[in-house]
This record gives structure tokens, C-alpha cells and sequence, in this order.
């Protein structure tokens, strides 16, 4: 195949109906089941990091732009759990359902397409993303560290990117030879997206270039800003550039994992 | 307006039609422009080595390979035009084990309707159906890593069932399950059979296909090597008895003298002879000759398809 060819056929557009729903709704169940499981990390882990971080190291720390330390960080624990959710549903989660449990082969023999399947676990890996950053948010605001009724707009900004982060990584799952694969984007990637992003200090502290980078190149980045943005109540237009930003990321991503997983799936 | 060309217009319709029908991976020819028919409430089994192409051949039939070249139609619809409609009247009972682990018998099985659009009340009605059918009642509300392999198999083929297929498609429906549950499972498929489904199943053994296949088609290499009725090509290739013999040179001698035209086999320290002559030829000769360790049975199917693709392990 021509290179030409091979990338058209990697940014085609992929026909979906409202069979994504139904791969959903199947992910939904099988959380459901397990919820205790699943709500127990997402309201303790926080905890554990607003009273170490927060009150323990906070009171060695400066405000930072005019804020607390533990009011900085707060939201920047919101826009992680949106990273670490979707991330790893759908590069752990994703992997696990297409390789050993085989559920992907089961679904594609009923009238649901391989498409449809990837974009139903992107949209899923996007629910998880909203599921857990909005118990994050209502363990800060029990914290008491929402000073702004901007915070409403959180959970489109999780939706948003949690589908991004989902699509990035499906891109993963689509070049994983095996599951230990993914030891290298999570230390790659996900670690130093998780202290480079302006989560725990500011990025100004940074050397320009490490700032540059990260503004353009590290999605946590514009979604650590928009949160922030949001529970402070500090809307600057830079948070519109990070708007732009991961809006215009999501689609390319999306349907790019699309495309690569049924080149993997189907042979 | 169909046109129809002298007396094969005078057969029915095949409901399952591949021309030409390739599939090759890289430098892999997996499926080699094969022709065949499947027609309406038949029973046709694909039979063949490991890595013959018979998988392959039923993912092209269920629409998720792709063809690399030649035509597949199913119930007059292209494979390559209209998946859904045509995943939407097929069953299949894949190979590999690929329940949902999380979830319990039922559930299995209502999860699957719903990606079929059937509505909850109908699909609830048509599970304690099948689970009635199956024998699997009282597992019910079971988590599927506490099954047993057969039962397993028994709900995979119930999930198949669940949108009332014309067309079930089962690769290797019974390997590795004991020979009550082998037996279960051909009693429910011959009772589809019964029904009318049209069914095709792939099978390493070869009693599976003789007693439940209408058809055979024996695939090697990629290629359909033969084809027929299973007692058509028992009688065609091998004949009505083969007699098995201590091997020992003498007698060896002594049966080709007395067999000239006969096909000598000798595997391990036993003889095998096949001969196209009638029943009884073989009686005469152990009483002419008293042998030990020698035995006439009937030849079968499993005779036909070692002729033809050989003993070379494959894999």
C-alpha cells in the first residue's frame, strides 16, 4: 500500500450507529457489579493527597497565585483522575476485553461493527473519566476548596477529556504486542504528565522550553488549567486556547485509535 | 428477473454460495479460491487439518474478514454489501470460549440479545427457553468462571440461538467435552436440523460429521480437496471393510499375493488394508490364512480424510 493510501485510510471517517450505545451500556454493566471496587480508589485517593500534600507539605509552601497550596493542587487532583481513569480503561481495561476475555470477537459477530465496539469503549473510557473526577470533585468541595459555581461545568470538561485521553490510549492498545507493554507509556507519558503539567506547581517555575512543551505537546496540561479555571473561578482566555486545544485533539485521536484497532483486529 | 441456464435451474437455490473465494494474510494463503453450495436445512461440515482454512472460511461466511478476492453470498446478499443483515440471521458458536466472565448465565445471554436489538420482555422469554433446551435451568444465575467446560459449550451455543438464526455456524462445537455432553450437544443439533436451520459446523472428528452432516467438504492447504455425502466417500475412497493385521513380513507377503489391487498401509507395528472388493473377501482370507491379532471392521469417514490429507502432523 502507498504511504499516501495507508493514511487516508487511518484518518477515514468510520460509520457508526447507535450501536455504540450497546457497548456502552455492556461496560456500564459490568461496572455496575463491581462498583465498591470501583468508587472506593477515586474517594480515597484524594483524601490521602489533600491531607499529605495539602495541609502536611502545605505549610512549608507559599500561595501559589494568590491561592493556598492546598487550594492549588485540588483541582489539579480532578483533572488527574480524569488522565489516570479513562487512560488506563481503555489500555489495561480495553486490552484485557479484546485479548483474554475475547469480548470484542463476540460482539462483532452480532450486527454491532468493530467501529462501533472501539467507539463504544472510547465513550466508555470517557464515562469513567466523569464517573471519577466528579467523586474527586465532591471530596474537594467537602474539603471546602470550591469557591466558585463555575465548578457545574467540570464534568463537560471530564467528558471531554476523558474521550481524548481514551482515544490517545487506544492508540496504545492498537501497537501493544502484550499487556506489559504498557509500562511504557504509563512511565513515558502518564508520570510526567502527572508532575509536568502545572498539577503541583506552577509550570512558570519551569525553564522556558519544559514549558513550551508541555503547553503543546501534554494534554493534562489544558486540562489541569480549564479545571482549575473552573473551581477558582478564574476564567483567563488562555483557558480558551486549552479549550481549543484539546477540542481539536479529541477528534484526530478518536478516529485515528478507530481506524487502528480495526487494522489490528481485522486482518 | 433471475435467468436460468438448462437443468441447473432445475436444483433449488443455494442459500450459501462462494466462487473463487480467497483469503490471504501476507505471504499466507489461508483460503485458495474455493468453490461450494450450502443449501437450505442442510448440515454441511467442514472437514480438515489444523490450518487448513476452515476457520477462515466461516469468519468470511459471518462477515468479519474481509474477502481478498472471489464472491460469498448469503441468502442472495453480498458478505462485503450487507454485514449486518446477514450477521443479523446467522448464529455462531466460535471456538474459543469468549463469554462475558462478569457476568452470570442469564445475563450472558440478555446482554447478547440486546446487541441483536431484540426487545428485554422477548429476549427474557427466549433465554429460559434455550437454558430449558440446554439443560443449563438450574445454572441460571451462576458466574461463568464457576462452569464446567461443557456447560460453557452448551451456553455458547444457546447464546447463538438467541436471535432465532436461519443460518448457525459451529466451529469445533464439541472438542474437549465427554462423551455425555458430545452427545447432549449432537442431540440438540440434530433437533435445529429438525427445525430447519441451516447449519454449518467444522469438526476434527470425523464420527461428528458422519453422523450429523448431510454434506462434507474436506479442506486441505487451503483448497477443498473433495466433497460428497460421508458414506458416498467412504464408498468412493476406501470402500465397505478394512482389515487391521499384526504387521510380520509373511503376512504381508501373503496379502499382497492374495489382494493384488489392494492399498497396503502399514502405520506402526500394524497393517491396514483397504480393498474395493465386497463384503466378506477379508473372512475368506483369515481362514485361509489364521492370523493373529487381526480384525475386519467398517471403513469410515476418519479412513477418508487420512487418505487424502495424510498422516504428516500439521502443526
Amino acid at each position: 500500500m502507498k504511504s499516501s493510501s495507508r493514511i487516508a485510510t487511518v484518518f477515514s471517517l468510520p460509520k457508526l450507529t447507535y450501536r455504540v450505545w450497546k457497548v456502552w451500556l455492556r461496560n456500564l454493566d459490568v461496572f455496575m457489579k463491581t462498583y465498591k471496587v470501583n468508587f472506593f480508589p477515586p474517594l480515597l485517593e484524594p483524601i490521602f493527597y489533600l491531607v499529605a500534600l495539602g495541609y502536611g507539605l502545605g505549610t512549608l509552601v507559599q500561595n501559589i497565585q494568590g491561592l493556598p497550596y492546598i487550594n492549588f493542587i485540588a483541582p489539579a487532583l480532578i483533572a488527574i483522575s480524569m488522565m489516570n481513569s479513562s487512560f488506563f480503561e481503555c489500555t489495561y481495561g480495553s486490552f484485557v476485553r479484546m485479548y483474554f476475555q475475547k469480548t470484542f470477537d463476540a460482539i462483532i459477530t452480532t450486527p454491532v461493527s468493530i467501529e462501533e465496539v472501539i467507539a463504544g469503549e472510547l465513550v466508555w473510557g470517557a464515562t469513567r473519566s466523569l464517573i471519577s473526577s466528579s467523586i474527586v470533585l465532591g471530596v474537594v468541595a467537602a474539603f471546602g476548596l470550591v469557591t466558585s459555581p463555575l465548578f457545574l461545568l467540570i464534568p463537560f470538561v471530564a467528558f471531554l477529556a476523558g474521550l481524548m485521553f481514551s482515544a490517545i490510549a487506544m492508540c496504545f492498545t492498537s501497537i501493544a504486542p502484550n499487556i506489559d507493554f504498557f509500562n511504557y507509556p504509563a512511565f513515558l507519558l502518564i508520570t510526567p504528565m502527572f508532575l509536568l503539567s502545572g498539577t503541583f506547581f506552577p509550570l512558570t517555575d519551569l525553564p522556558g522550553f519544559i514549558q513550551i512543551t508541555a503547553k503543546a505537546f501534554l494534554p493534562l496540561t489544558h486540562a489541569v488549567s480549564l479545571t482549575r479555571g473552573l473551581i477558582v473561578g478564574d476564567l483567563e482566555s488562555s483557558l480558551l486556547i486549552s479549550l481549543i486545544w484539546i477540542a481539536a485533539v479529541t477528534p484526530v485521536f478518536f478516529i485515528l485509535s478507530i481506524n487502528l484497532m480495526k487494522r489490528k483486529l481485522i486482518k | 428477473m433471475r435467468v436460468s441456464f438448462g437443468s441447473s435451474s432445475m436444483g433449488p437455490e443455494a442459500f450459501i454460495k462462494a466462487q473463487n473465494l480467497t483469503k490471504r494474510y501476507d505471504d499466507f494463503l489461508a483460503v485458495d479460491s474455493i468453490d461450494f453450495e450450502v443449501f437450505k436445512g442442510e448440515c454441511c461440515g467442514f472437514l480438515g487439518p489444523n490450518g487448513a482454512g476452515k476457520t477462515t472460511t466461516i469468519k468470511m461466511i459471518h462477515c468479519v474478514l474481509p474477502l481478498t478476492a472471489g464472491s460469498l453470498a448469503v441468502s442472495g446478499l453480498d458478505v462485503s454489501q450487507s454485514p449486518r443483515e446477514i450477521k443479523k440471521m446467522i448464529g455462531v458458536a466460535p471456538q474459543e470460549e469468549n463469554l462475558d466472565p462478569d457476568f452470570t448465565v442469564m445475563y450472558n445471554l440478555l446482554v447478547y440479545a440486546r446487541y441483536f436489538d431484540i426487545p428485554k420482555s422477548l429476549a427474557l422469554k427466549r433465554s429460559d427457553e434455550l437454558l430449558k433446551f440446554f439443560q443449563l435451568e438450574e445454572k441460571r444465575n451462576v458466574i461463568i468462571d464457576q462452569l464446567s467446560t461443557g456447560m460453557k459449550r452448551r451456553l455458547i451455543l444457546a447464546r447463538a440461538l438467541i436471535n432465532e438464526p436461519q443460518i448457525l455456524l459451529l466451529d469445533e462445537p464439541t472438542t474437549g467435552l465427554d462423551p455425555q455432553a458430545r452427545h447432549l450437544i449432537w442431540d440438540r443439533i440434530r433437533s435445529l436440523k429438525k427445525q430447519g436451520v441451516t447449519i454449518i459446523l467444522t469438526t476434527h472428528y470425523m464420527d461428528e460429521a458422519a453422523e450429523l452432516c448431510d454434506h462434507t467438504l474436506i479442506m486441505d492447504n487451503g483448497k477443498i480437496i473433495e466433497e460428497g455425502k460421508p458414506a458416498d466417500l467412504v464408498k468412493k475412497h476406501i470402500g465397505e471393510d478394512v482389515l487391521e493385521i499384526d504387521y510380520d513380513d509373511k503376512v504381508r507377503k501373503d496379502l499382497q499375493e492374495k489382494f493384488p489391487d489392494a492399498r497396503l498401509e502399514v502405520v506402526g507395528d500394524r497393517i491396514r488394508v483397504f480393498t474395493s472388493q465386497p463384503h466378506g473377501v477379508f473372512e475368506s482370507f483369515l481362514k485361509d490364512f489364521p492370523t493373529k491379532g487381526a480384525a475386519i471392521r467398517n471403513a469410515n469417514l476418519e479412513d477418508v480424510f487420512l487418505k487424502l490429507t495424510g498422516r504428516r502432523l500439521r502443526e
